[in-house]
Parts: C-alpha cells; structure tokens; sequence
C-alpha cells in the first residue's frame, strides 16, 4: 500500500475522521455528496489542513503525532477546483514553476512530453486571463504533474466548466490514467465521472469513510446508497473484437458474450470499460428471439434485495467474474421465480466509458 | 549661491524633505507587510484594536501626535530617558525623530493598500505555490509580492508624497531647526513668517511640480499600475 493512514479533523460542527489505505496506482475515487468531507481529506492528505492522525506515502512519513512535513516539503501535485494559475506568469512560467523547484535529478517527467500529453504546446506564450476554463485546467494539471509528483490529487478539476469543457478535459484525463504510474485521488460528486476515471473508490458520508474498494465492487454492493440512487450502474470491463465503421459500433468481448455499443474507431484488443444503468437492465430466463436489443449476456443471479422504491426489487447479477445490477419490478420477479443461484439472461443496454 | 532662485539652505531643506520621505517609505514598506499581512489574514479579535490604532493618525490632530512624540522621544520621556540612560542621545529634534514621526504619521497610507491588496489575493495563490514546492520565502517573493505590486506601489506613493507634505508632526518633534530637521513644508513657513514671500513660492512650486512629475511618473510607468484612492 502506498498511501495509509489516519486523518482527524474538527471544523465547526463537523469532524472529519478517516482511515485510509490506498493502492500505489490507479484513479482513487474519493466519493460523496457535498459535504461528506472529500476536499477536506484531500486537503488533510496533502497537508493544507493539519488535523490528528498519521499518514504514510510510500513508506515516507507525512504526518505523526509530533510531526508534520510541511505542504512544500512533500512531493505531491494538487489540481485545484479552479485552476488557480498564476496571473502575472505566462503559462510557460505556470507550468515551469513547480518544475524548477523540484531539483533536477529528482525530476521524473519530461517538459515537453508532459506539455503534449495535456496538449497544452499553443497555449505557452499566453496569459492564463486569456484561456478557456477548460485549458487553464490543462494547464493546471500540466503544472501538478511537472512537479514529478508521487501522489496526484485532484479536487473536482471539472466542477467548475461547463458541459464543452467538461468534453474537452476527459480524454486528457483518460489519457492520464493510461500513462500515470503514481496514485491519483480524485475528489467527485458525479457518478458518471468516477464510473469512467476511477479503479478504487472511497465513500465518504459525514466525515467518515463508508466504504472503501475497487469501483466494480463498490458500485453494485447492495449494502450501499451507490446501488439505490436513481442512477445506479456497473461498470464491466470489456475487450473491443472489432469496429464497424459503417454503423458506428463496436464489437466488445465480455466474458463469454458479446456486446455492441456506439463508439467511434476502436482497435481490436483495446480495453473498453462499459457503463449499465440498473435500469437498463432486463431478465429473462431464456434468450430473447423477437427482441430489439442487441446485447443479451448469460448471468447467473447473485442476489436479491430490497430497492427504495416498494414495487422494484434490486437484482445482482454475475456475468463470469463481473457484476452487474438489474432494477425489475418485484411483479416481474415473482413470475420468473428468481432465487439466487438461477441461470438467468441479461438484456441491456451499455454506454461506453473510454 | 542659489539655483532656480532657490537658496541653498531651501535647497538642504528639499534634501532632507526627499532624505526623510525615501527612509521613511522604505522602512515602513518592510515593517508594513507582516503587520498588513496579519490584519488581512487573522480571525483573531484583537483585530479591529489593531485596524483602529492604526487608523488613528488619519483622524488626529497632526500636532497631537508631534506633541506625544515630543514628550516620548524627548530626554524625560520613556525612550528618550532610557536612550539617555544608556549612553546615547534623546530623539527629539534629531533627523531620527523626524523619521520616527513620519512613518507613524504614514502608517495608515501604507497598511491599508496592502492589507486590502492581500485581502483581495487570498490564500488560495499561496497554497497552489506551496504544493508546487515553493518554501515561505520563496512564496513572498514569487507570489505575494508579485500579486500585490498594485497595493506596494499605491502604499509608496502615497507614504513618499504624505511625507513630502508633512507639517505639523515635524514641526512639533523636529522644532524647525535649519538645515537639521527644517523641511521644505517648515522652510515654506518660515519664509512667509518672515513675509519672504517669494522665496515660499518658488520652494511651493518646486514642491508642487515635484510632485506633479511623481505621480505622472507613476502612471506612466505601468498602465496596469491602479494607484487607487490617493486623499490628503
């Protein structure tokens, strides 16, 4: 484990009290309503807030009970949720700042690599006052992962742009999780990003860590609020076979079945993660011949458990090694005679993620 | 000997007046910036004592403060005394003094900008530059006083040109003394006194159009330069 410890913090009427184990890469969520206390662990973790406890990154101490390493002191990179660039430096000078601080045999990212994986090389000559928000957050991130940080923190860098903006960042930050070999948490409160982004998630409610665990779990955990939101989704990792360029989708792999999303070009061999709301989800229990839809996996019922609303029934299912989340009516449970154990269909309908 | 028609002992004091407003502005400029720092960033409640003793040489009677100045520095007072006690000499009537009353006298003009400046900036530039690596120091020097040039400047122009045009504290804790602790603002009076009244005009106009070219000076340094609020 890279990132451990032991954060309490008391602000006001709220009190922050987090235990944290970390895995040392991938997107760690860090998950909630506001409120919940996500940018204050972040801000704990990155030492802008000095609460009790202990925290430990790659075996280096950040914090004990007489000690605390000052904010400059640790080798992070934190991407605010406004960008906060320097307004009297160039952007070239934003992005150098943190670079020439960290002493050269220490550097671990290229300049000009970083500045294209951020697609950020037109942008130098500028005053970050004559930027998009979307590309001053660019900017930003550049300017964390310059500091050759060895843990990414992240406090909602898209909370504050709108949906374009939103669009133009992901893939940057798609791009991110690809190349990155440190941990980054990411604070969020929209499920839908953390579906697409995050590995490991950490659910916070009232200061307090909920849950903690890798984000396929996680989400379709019956015993969680994820899995009776409205919006209540999996994530199945898939393979892409092939893309038909003609109809614009592509063939995925999902344990023994087959999928077929809309997507623009993918290669075959590609990793494609796959959103399913659980009401997009229907059970059948013999494969559907006059049916629209396109995707239908062999699952097997899991589960069975109440959902918050009285006439639907939450129905977990595995798909192989992969889970996946039904919303059905309760009516409609009782005809199949669903129990757990039962060799069952799902037809769904799935948005690729990346 | 004279130039511009000005004698050479108004030209000691126009020396001394420019002498005293640069050390004045300097010293108070370093001493302000933790001072206004602190003022901009404490939730402490001892706060607005401190905002209102600052404030206080913007309300009072100019002579007011010479006179308790006067009675401090001089060799009974409790600075005065002590200085004389330990071997050196009482303030009053020095160029020490002078310099001592001027900057208490100033102190508001050079706080406020810069606690308002800092106010305006925030922490949050000083946190993104702390995770960035930068220590105290270098957060001071790359960050705040970047950021906050427009309160810097706007605090020495108005410390330098208050100075410029101080009267009563200087008369009062300097006594006037020629070509010792006579300011141009003293010399000035002095000439109309002695009904010498071309000599006090030739001084005013030098004044005024010295002041004139600071401030043109200033403007057109930078145009991103705001000196905001400049008031007697």
């Amino acid at each position: 484990m890279s990132v451990s410890g032991a954060l309490r913090l008391r602000r006001g009427d709220f009190v922050l009290d987090a235990e944290l184990e970390l895995p040392e890469r991938g997107v760690i969520a860090l998950f909630g309503r506001s409120g919940s206390g996500k940018t204050t662990l972040l801000r704990c973790l990155a030492g802008l807030e000095r609460g009790d406890g202990w925290l430990s990154v790659n075996g280096c101490r950040w914090q004990e009970r007489d000690y605390f390493l000052p904010v400059h002191r640790r080798p992070l990179g934190y991407v605010f949720q406004e960008a906060s660039l320097f307004p009297h430096l160039r952007v070239r000078d934003n992005l150098r700042y943190g670079y020439r601080r960290v002493e050269a045999s220490h550097r671990r990212v290229d300049f000009d690599e970083t500045v294209q994986l951020l697609g950020v090389e037109a942008l130098l000559e500028r005053y970050p006052q004559a930027l998009s928000g979307g590309q001053r957050q660019r900017v930003a991130i550049a300017r964390a992962l310059l500091a050759s940080p060895r843990l990414l923190l992240m406090d909602e860098p898209m909370a504050s742009l709108d949906v374009a903006s939103k669009a133009e960042i992901l893939p940057y930050l798609e791009r991110l999780h690809a190349h990155l070999e440190i941990p980054m948490v990411y604070v969020s409160h929209a499920l839908e990003e953390v579906a697409r982004l995050a590995d490991h998630m950490v659910l916070l409610e009232a200061g307090s860590v909920l849950a903690a665990g890798p984000l396929r779990e996680l989400l379709v955990r019956s015993d969680l609020p994820l899995s009776h939101a409205d919006n209540a989704a999996a994530v199945l990792e898939t393979r892409v076979v092939r893309h038909d360029a003609e109809q614009q989708l592509v063939e995925l792999e999902c344990g023994a079945g087959r999928l077929w999303v809309s997507r623009g070009p993918a290669a075959a061999g590609e990793r494609l993660r796959v959103s399913v709301q659980a009401r997009d989800v229907v059970i059948s229990l013999a494969p559907p011949r006059d049916s629209s839809t396109l995707n239908c996996l062999p699952a097997r019922v899991v589960e069975i458990s109440d959902d918050p609303h009285p006439g639907h029934l939450l129905v977990r299912l595995a798909v192989d090694d992969q889970l996946l989340l039904a919303r059905i009516p309760r009516e409609a449970s009782k005809r199949l005679a669903l129990s757990p154990g039962k060799h069952v269909y799902a037809q769904l309908r799935g948005k690729a993620l990346s | 000997m004279t130039f511009l028609g000005i004698s050479e002992a108004d030209w000691g004091a126009l020396q001394l007046t420019l002498r005293l407003a640069l050390i004045s502005t300097a010293l108070l400029l370093v001493l302000c910036l933790p001072l206004a720092w602190w003022l901009a960033h404490t939730q402490r409640r001892i706060k607005v004592v401190v905002e209102a003793l600052v404030a206080l040489p913007l309300v009072l009677p100019p002579t007011v403060i010479g006179f308790y100045l006067l009675i401090l520095l001089g060799p009974r007072g409790a600075v005065g005394g002590t200085l004389e006690r330990l071997g050196a000499n009482h303030l009053a009537f020095t160029f020490t003094g002078l310099v001592i009353g001027s900057m208490i006298y100033s102190l508001p003009f050079v706080v406020q900008p810069l606690q308002n400046a800092f106010q305006a900036m925030g922490r949050r530039p000083l946190e993104v530059a702390a995770t960035l690596r930068a220590g105290p120091l270098d957060r001071l020097v790359s960050v705040v006083l970047p950021l906050s040039r427009q309160g810097l400047l706007t605090a020495a122009v108005l410390s330098f040109a208050h100075t410029l045009g101080e009267f009563g504290v200087l008369l009062m804790i300097g006594g006037g003394i020629p070509g010792q602790t006579q300011v141009a603002s003293i010399a000035i009076y002095s000439h109309v006194e002695a009904f010498d009244h071309a000599s006090a005009h030739r001084l005013s106009l030098f004044l005024l159009l010295m002041a004139f070219a600071l401030l043109v000076c200033v403007y057109a340094l930078n145009k991103r330069f705001r000196v905001a609020g400049i008031m007697p």
